[in-house]
């Protein structure tokens, strides 16, 4: 067999969870319930193939080239330039069944000298169908047609093209009328559900002959600049693991871990019960990398860039003048219908742009909220073999409750923790620190009372009959 | 060939045959046209074949998806047929020359 070449979408992640991309001059497959993306990913392929100069033509049986030409709009995209600058033509195909009457034989020939004039007046190398059911609603489910559609997808072959037909998904079928069956090259699964009502988008590659890809749903957002698919970065454990080691942010903390900070490319959690001061830990532990020099980016999702700014300036940071130097990117979104994925995909896209090295996730999770299902473990092993891939060095703030700061879901994960906690007494309550765990060092286990000062974090130097719950 | 288009109120009906290269099916597809324009329409009616092999961007242009497309111009409202035309009771109901049964 002769090996496949691909070509790559340009659509953020896909490449990656397809090992490069559609197979080249073939078909593929979109299918999904409505709602889930399908004509977006239609729209994006043919958007990125003309940024790399590969021209494309979009076949529309359901919205018209305004109606597209809007939606686009609204993900940032001006199809009309690419219109203008012969990278694109649009071709709504209107085909209403009360307007046409069958009296016999009849082929789709019309519908081929159209797609063929339209590739032929801008060399186009990409072709979207979409979607080809409303073909079937118009001219009646027979036999005709599906000799037709398999002569469309050997043509388009024959062409040379590469092709996004999409689909609907059908009952405990890929699509309604099983097209899937005359598309056997690549067929990709476009899920859009809702658990726990948490709206999650899901991207599944079915079938790729001749190479290898995911299998496994992944997640995926569409947000301004269209798609995201989040890959499971990492097939086996290969990570690179530095020796070097870089500050906490906090000079009484790095003292406290043998090797003086945390690995670069490890991830970190600090977990903690609300106002103990995680996200101020955190803070330090994005000033110090920005003082060093490097980028930080963080993600913020209780707190806007102005509160945070303004928090951390309270306690003597001044992260300002990082973001100013463009060495902290804070982005801060708001959580409450955004479940784990969506801030998988925002950190995936954000590390695409930036480039980051550290990153820093406030919170990651209230854990003990959204429970310790599978779901969640998938998706934050993702994110941490994605940061670890890139060495990055993460560190994660989430919410614990005080009666269960161990969980051995996320324990395995992650590489080093620190809990922070309140302690109460007599007539105060205070703030103390402890490292659970740091993977590959030594660490104090001394349970670190500290203070927010408006200099910094500032440990206190241990004592006795500081008590702690189960440890 | 828009422009040569006769009134509507003439009487005279305009059908348009989308052709794609010629056929049998295409051929089979005239000749039924002719037999039943023959019939019912006598004396007041113009084929246009229009082959869209030649003008690839009248199948745009048109919304000509199937071949053959027999196009009703005139009278208005414009009414689209597909097949080669050999079920006669389809296309009469079609052209609306015949109501539906």
């Amino acid at each position: 067999m002769r090996e496949l070449e691909h070509c790559p979408t340009g659509i953020s992640g896909l490449d990656l969870v397809t090992s490069g991309g559609l197979p080249r001059g073939r078909n593929t497959l979109v299918t999904g319930g409505p709602g889930c993306g399908k004509t977006l990913l239609a729209t994006e392929f043919l958007i990125r193939g003309a940024e790399m100069g590969e021209p494309g033509v979009f076949i529309a049986f359901e919205e018209t080239t305004d109606e597209l030409t809007t939606n686009a709009a609204g993900l940032g995209w001006d199809l009309d330039a690419l219109v203008r600058d012969g990278l694109l033509v649009m071709d709504f195909v209107k085909v209403e069944r009360d307007q046409i009457e069958q009296t016999g034989d009849y082929d789709l020939e019309a519908l081929f000298v159209r797609i063929g004039f339209a590739i032929d007046r801008i060399g186009a190398k990409r072709v979207a169908i979409d979607t080809i059911e409303v073909l079937f609603s118009a001219l009646g489910e027979s036999g005709i047609l599906r000799a037709e559609l398999r002569r469309l997808f050997a043509w388009l072959k024959a062409r040379g093209v590469t092709a996004v037909i999409t689909a609907e998904r059908g009952d405990g079928s890929l699509t309604r009328h099983g097209i899937e069956e005359y598309v056997s090259d690549c067929v990709i699964v476009l899920d859009h559900r809702v658990t726990d009502q948490l709206a999650t988008r899901r991207l599944r590659v079915v079938k790729l002959r001749g190479a290898q890809h995911l299998s496994g749903e992944l997640p995926f957002l569409i947000g301004p600049g269209g798609f995201s698919v989040v890959p499971v970065s990492a097939f086996e454990l290969h990570h690179p693991a530095p020796a070097e080691v870089v500050s906490t942010g906090v000079d009484a903390l790095d003292e406290m871990l043998d090797r003086g900070g945390w690995y670069r490319g490890s991830t970190t959690l600090i977990s903690g019960t609300s106002g103990t001061g995680k996200s101020t830990l955190a803070a330090h532990f994005a000033a110090a990398a920005c003082a060093r020099g490097e980028r930080c980016l963080f993600l913020a999702f209780e707190e806007g860039e102005l509160q945070i700014l303004r928090n951390m300036g309270s306690v003597g940071l001044d992260l300002g003048q990082w973001v100013e130097s463009d060495n902290l990117r804070i982005r801060a979104t708001r959580p409450t219908q955004a479940g784990l994925e969506n801030h998988l995909t925002a950190l995936y896209r954000e590390v695409e742009s930036f480039r980051p090295d550290v990153v820093v996730v406030d919170p990651i999770t209230d854990f003990h909220a959204m429970g310790s299902s599978l779901d969640i473990k998938a998706m934050l092993m993702r994110m941490v073999d994605y940061l670890k891939q890139r060495q990055i060095t993460a560190v994660f703030t989430s919410l614990i409750s005080e009666r269960e700061p161990e969980d051995p879901t996320i324990s395995s994960l992650i590489d080093s923790w620190v809990h922070v906690r309140h302690v109460q007494k007599i007539n105060e309550r205070q703030r103390v620190l402890y490292v659970l765990k740091a993977r590959g060092m030594g660490h104090s286990n001394q349970v670190r009372r500290f203070e927010l000062t408006s200099s910094g974090i500032k440990l206190l130097e241990p004592e006795t009959g500081v008590s702690v719950g189960a440890e | 060939m828009s422009d040569a288009e006769p009134e509507s109120d003439d009487g005279i009906w305009h059908l348009r045959l989308y052709v794609a290269g010629e056929t049998p099916r295409s051929v089979a597809a005239l000749s039924n046209l002719k037999h039943v324009c023959e019939e019912h329409l006598a004396g007041r009616y113009t084929i246009e074949v229009i082959d869209l092999l030649e003008h690839p961007q009248l199948a745009q242009g048109e919304q000509i998806v199937a071949i053959p497309t027999l196009e009703r111009r005139l009278p208005p409202p414009v009414r689209k047929i597909i097949g080669d035309l050999s079920n006669t009771e389809r296309v009469l109901i079609g052209l609306d020359l015949r109501q539906e049964p």
